[in-house]
């Protein structure tokens, strides 16, 4: 029997999720980028990266940051945090030999209309401090113990 | 494809436009694959009896809605496809604006993915701003929404992207 692991009356705005790092390798973004079937060069061929783009080697693709993101989230949730929202802003790319770090904060909580809980929240991916893509989420988290997020659907579920 | 000039703006705003279906339907290959390259460990993805009790049975990491629809690198007999957004090069081009950025990008999830599904995506013009002037130079903003729904209609999710079509201040000054 799979139990949620964390509730949304457990959270409250201010609290922060546990820092991710990660380095990054040609084989993070090669792997990445296949993995989400984008297979333009400047995300495995670093003579196109430079030459062609004009930076300084091959770098993340952005659906797989998004994968990056998906996961740092439901790290923290368990199975049960189901996504309702994310919005993505560009700031900079990540290249092999960086260290990439995620950070996140509860910006705020509560409970709609039809009972779904939810957290809000804001995170980031930086390389040496700098933001390279920030991330607003907002994750549908049990109430209690026997609710599911997942069992919603039409007029129960409001992303 | 046609170009969207501003006599035509008015008329595109919350049409529907693009109707296409993915080339392969969702598959359980990928998302294992996405789920290692992201070192994704959420049961819901590798355990089937997880799956089973928590949504249903095994469904695909909701942000992977996109995968889905880029298309294969190679295939027989493929006729060109449209690109992806292309209400946004519509504009570019309807616009006389020949530069583009897209500045955000939010992603809506509503029924769950699941392998097996065939999805189908249509791209709708929400808003076109008046002319704005900024540090890349003078275009307008744009947003974009691409829905996403399964095989009986459900929609599964909405993609909005803002982009910002313009010319460099440089060629202004140039002229």
């Amino acid at each position: 029997m799979t139990t949620p692991t964390l509730l949304q009356g457990q959270v409250s705005a201010g609290d922060v999720l546990p820092e991710l790092a990660y380095p990054v390798t040609a084989t993070t973004i090669v792997l990445g980028a296949l993995a989400a079937r984008d297979w333009r060069p400047m995300h495995h061929d670093k003579d196109f990266a430079v030459n062609r783009n004009g930076t300084k080697d091959i770098f993340i693709n952005t659906p797989n940051l998004a994968s990056w993101f998906e996961r740092y989230i439901t790290d923290w949730t368990g199975p049960f945090g189901r996504l309702q929202r994310v919005t993505f802003r560009m700031l900079g790319s990540i290249f092999p030999g960086d260290t990439m770090v995620f950070q996140g904060t509860v910006t705020d909580t509560g409970v709609d209309d039809t009972g779904c809980g939810w957290v809000a929240m804001d995170i980031s991916v930086s390389v040496d401090g700098d933001p390279k893509t920030t991330c607003k989420a907002r994750v549908a988290l049990p109430v209690d113990a026997d609710d599911n997020p997942w069992s919603r659907s039409g007029d129960r579920w409001t992303p | 494809m046609s170009a969207i000039g501003i006599d035509d703006i008015e008329g595109a705003l919350g049409v529907s436009q693009y109707e296409e279906e993915g080339e392969f339907p969702v598959e359980q290959g990928y998302i294992w694959t996405t789920c290692s390259s992201v070192e994704n460990g959420n049961p819901l993805f590798w355990d089937p009896e997880v799956a089973e009790e928590v949504t249903g049975g095994p469904i695909a990491p909701p942000t992977m809605v996109s995968v889905w629809f880029r298309p294969h690198h190679w295939a027989p007999n493929r006729s060109t496809p449209g690109l992806p957004l292309q209400i946004h090069f519509d504009l570019k081009e309807g616009l006389g604006l020949p530069e583009a950025v897209m500045s955000d990008n939010t992603i809506v999830f509503h029924e769950p993915v699941r392998p097996g599904d065939r999805l189908s995506t249509r791209q709708i013009l929400k808003s076109v701003s008046d002319e704005k002037t900024t540090k890349l130079g003078t275009g307008r903003f744009w947003v974009i929404d691409v829905e996403y729904r399964n095989q009986r209609g459900d929609l599964v999710a909405v993609e909005s992207y803002t982009g910002f079509g313009y010319r460099r201040a440089e060629a202004e000054v140039g002229k």
